[in-house]
């Protein structure tokens, strides 16, 4: 089974980092994976996104026509991405970058304060982490171990002040997951 | 062996060459496939020996490689479809001179400035010796990162094997797109030195021209060439069959564009159409044989590209009327879905049968 | 008796294909002379262009490479960025030069690429019969200006050794011609500073600049085309060291 999520946000909410550390953790527990970034004109103007495919067989098209999961950082992304969702998939949404809700009635909405949550664990920078480990969480595509291993390969194996953040926010992403 | 690691394409061409040895880097900046030149402006400056130099034309940067592999370097230029048409003067003197070297074309939609969405339209240009005169190069078309890193390798040995220009084919998304490799360790480079210019040491001078004037002497030149490239034909054809035992339809298509067909194959056997894939990895020389093979139990073909149709060109040739071809093309840089395709060759195999 | 005066060794003992009066043949002469007193034979390459010296690989005893039109530049950096230790030279007109390859010429001056260009100029498109150079005068007449070169209509003659002095990356150029024996000698001592320069350093290009007849194509007698280069051809080219900032003093 082939399962395809579009991660989507402006330049800078990490959306690229997201996506990569999730398929990163995927290669590591020996799946199938590909990983397709937005690129050249289409990112002039700030947005951002990517997709990830994980699988149990070769991955044929990278590109996700109907994705399963969309992961959404902001208003923007959430109007131009909605439609695209497959019946009955599920839908991240980050709450505090975007004031409207999904007008798709047959998927599931996870809303996700991200801002709120950063703010209490004292984080600021780490809502794409935070994302990340509900979206782990929710889907349950790959271990919290994994992405936890994955973050800290992007980071060369430096387990400083900046690590213990980023495993913060990545756990109190997870725990909001546990807890709704 | 290295470790798995995720990376895109265009990195993975840059790092795969520098494991063959690829000591010379010369490029121009062209999406889809900058994050080549960015690779190898960090990496080769940090190899010992390593040279890179960000060129002012795609012309100059062909010329620079021309250049290093007259003077013994492993040398590559990178480039999309435009630029590769700018290329075309320096791959026919690099065919000419007999001298090594790797291209690659990460293609974009075209004809003209075109978009920078993955296409095949440089198909043509590049199997049928894109530039003036008689020749043709070597054309090795990936169609997942793993082969991408190998192909890079194996297109630095063959470029020496045979003394000549190779082109690597990919398109867009397989620059951009990441997936899991493991890069090999290539053997040390072989070559016979000969031709190299170092200056004449204690030797005798050596020259590499390609202007031979008298034309007996210039067709002898060119039937050189022919043979070279006979022999490639022989021994260097490379494909992919994909569950061709039992089919009755086959998809022929290489690249991203047979990534798509194996899904679409997928869809098609669960709904009971017995359809296999042969997918050419060298474009030039092409699989004609085992096409040809292939039809002797098999009467439908489907060429699927992200082309009008060129392949299909070769893919007639090869056949010479055995078989029942059809063909669906996506031009200009659309990607069409494997549920797509499945549909297409659905329908095509229902009418087929009326 | 003593004798003065030999064929160089690194001078092929071969007739020259070139017309009655051409300046390339002195060229070449000189060039394997300071060849062969820099004892560089060995490591020396060549990069020959598309035009009249397109074999001139038939007349060096050193190793040659042959550049597409105008590629010339391109193709000695890829040379000596590859065996940095070897004395490069490209032996290119004005159409290669300062035409066609004027990407190639003006970039490689710029990243102070470490060979030496020989750049002959002659007004004028030998090879191909006499057709407009960049560097043909105002109201000179070729086969593409049979009224003669319109400033207008042509453009004007570039003078490529005072543009290329402008970028930093150059070191040493300068114009020099064959039409005389006083002038003949400045130009080797030129060639024999330039080479040295790059023997001595790792970064740098020189240049030098040679006024060559034509007599074919300028439709003259030899003597009146070395009289027509002193009379007219100069007034627009005038001589001498337009750049150097090299400590080697002239090569004596």
């Amino acid at each position: 089974m082939i399962t395809k999520t579009i991660f989507a946000g402006f330049g800078g909410q990490g959306v690229l980092m997201m996506g990569y550390t999730f398929a990163q953790a995927a290669m590591m527990e020996g799946y199938h994976v590909t990983y397709l970034p937005s690129y050249g004109a289409e990112v002039r103007g700030g947005a951002a996104n990517c997709t990830v495919a994980v699988g149990d067989e070769e991955i044929a098209s990278p590109i996700a026509s109907e994705p399963e999961y969309l992961v959404i950082m902001n208003k923007p992304s959430l109007l131009t991405f909605q439609n695209r969702v497959t019946h009955g998939g599920v839908i991240f949404l980050n709450t505090s970058l975007a004031d409207i809700k999904p007008t798709r009635k047959d998927v599931t909405v996870h809303e996700i304060p991200l801002a709120e949550i950063a703010e209490t664990i004292g984080v600021p920078r780490g809502q794409n982490l935070i994302m990340l480990g509900a979206f782990v969480r929710k889907t349950s595509l790959v271990s919290p171990q994994s992405c936890l291993k994955s973050i800290e390969e992007r980071m060369k194996g430096k387990r400083g002040a900046a690590w213990e953040s980023n495993r913060r926010a990545f756990m109190a992403g997870y725990e909001w997951g546990q807890s709704k | 062996m290295h470790k798995k690691v995720l990376m895109s394409g265009n990195h993975v061409i840059g790092e795969a060459a520098i494991l063959a040895g690829c000591r010379f880097y010369a490029g121009y900046p062209i999406t889809p496939q900058n994050e080549l030149a960015e690779y190898m402006a960090e990496h080769m400056r940090k190899t010992p020996g390593g040279i890179f130099i960000q060129a002012e034309s795609e012309i100059a940067a062909i010329n620079m490689v021309l250049g290093a592999a007259a003077a013994g370097a492993r040398a590559m230029t990178s480039s999309s479809s435009p630029g590769i048409s700018l290329k075309q003067e320096g791959i026919s003197f690099l065919a000419c001179d007999e001298l090594p070297a790797v291209i690659v074309n990460i293609m974009r939609g075209g004809p003209g400035l075109g978009n920078i969405a993955p296409s095949q339209g440089d198909y043509f240009q590049a199997t049928k010796g894109g530039g003036h005169g008689d020749y043709r190069t070597p054309v090795l078309a990936p169609a997942h990162i793993q082969e991408l890193a190998d192909l890079t390798m194996d297109a630095f040995d063959l470029a020496d094997r045979y003394r000549t220009p190779v082109v690597i084919l990919a398109d867009g998304m397989m620059g951009q797109m990441m997936e899991p490799v493991i890069f090999k360790t290539p053997p040390p480079r072989q070559y016979d030195e000969s031709y190299v210019l170092k200056g004449k040491e204690m030797g005798k001078s050596r020259f590499i021209r390609g202007l031979i004037l008298d034309a007996i002497r210039m067709e002898e030149h060119n039937w050189k060439l022919y043979r070279k490239y006979q022999v490639m034909a022989q021994k260097e054809v490379r494909y992919e069959a994909h569950l061709i035992e039992d089919a009755e339809i086959v998809i022929v298509a290489y690249g991203t564009a047979a990534r798509i067909a194996k899904g679409a194959i997928k869809r098609l056997r669960e709904e009971g159409y017995a359809v296999g894939l042969l997918r050419p990895i060298t474009l030039w020389p092409f699989p004609e044989k085992e096409l040809r093979e292939i039809a002797k139990k098999v009467n439908s073909f489907i060429v699927f590209e992200m082309s009008t149709g060129q392949m299909l060109e070769d893919v007639k040739l090869a056949l010479e009327g055995r078989a029942h071809i059809d063909f669906y093309g996506r031009p200009g840089g659309v990607i069409p879905t494997p549920a797509e395709l499945a549909k297409v060759i659905a329908y095509k195999a229902r009418r087929n049968e009326r | 008796m003593k004798k003065v005066y030999s064929r160089p060794k690194s001078l092929k003992p071969t007739k020259f294909h070139y017309c009655p009066g051409c300046g390339h043949s002195t060229v070449h002469r000189l060039i394997c002379e300071v060849i062969d007193e820099l004892s560089i034979a060995d490591r020396t390459i060549g990069v020959c262009p598309a035009g009249c010296a397109v074999i001139a690989y038939n007349y060096f005893d050193v190793d040659m490479i042959e550049a597409a039109h105008g590629r010339g530049c391109a193709v000695a950096t890829g040379i000596k960025r590859v065996l940095p230790d070897r004395v490069i030279f490209t032996y290119q007109g004005d159409g290669d030069l300062a035409a066609i390859g004027t990407a190639e010429t003006l970039h490689a001056a710029n990243r102070g690429e470490n060979f030496t260009i020989i750049f002959i100029n002659n007004a004028v498109y030998g090879m191909t019969g006499g057709q407009m150079a960049p560097t043909t005068l105002t109201g000179q007449f070729s086969t593409t200006t049979p009224f003669g070169r319109s400033e207008k209509l042509d453009g004007y003659p570039i003078r490529v050794s005072e543009l290329l002095a402008q970028l930093p990356g150059t070191v040493y150029i300068e114009r020099c011609a064959v039409n005389s024996p006083l002038n003949i000698n400045r130009t080797k001592k030129a060639l024999k500073k330039a080479f040295l320069y790059q023997m001595d350093n790792d970064f740098g290009l020189t240049m030098i600049e040679i006024l060559s007849q034509c007599p074919t194509n300028w439709k003259m007698s030899p003597p009146d085309a070395c009289r027509w280069m002193e009379e007219v051809m100069m007034k627009e080219y005038p001589l001498g060291i337009i750049k150097d900032v090299t400590a080697i003093k002239g090569a004596e």
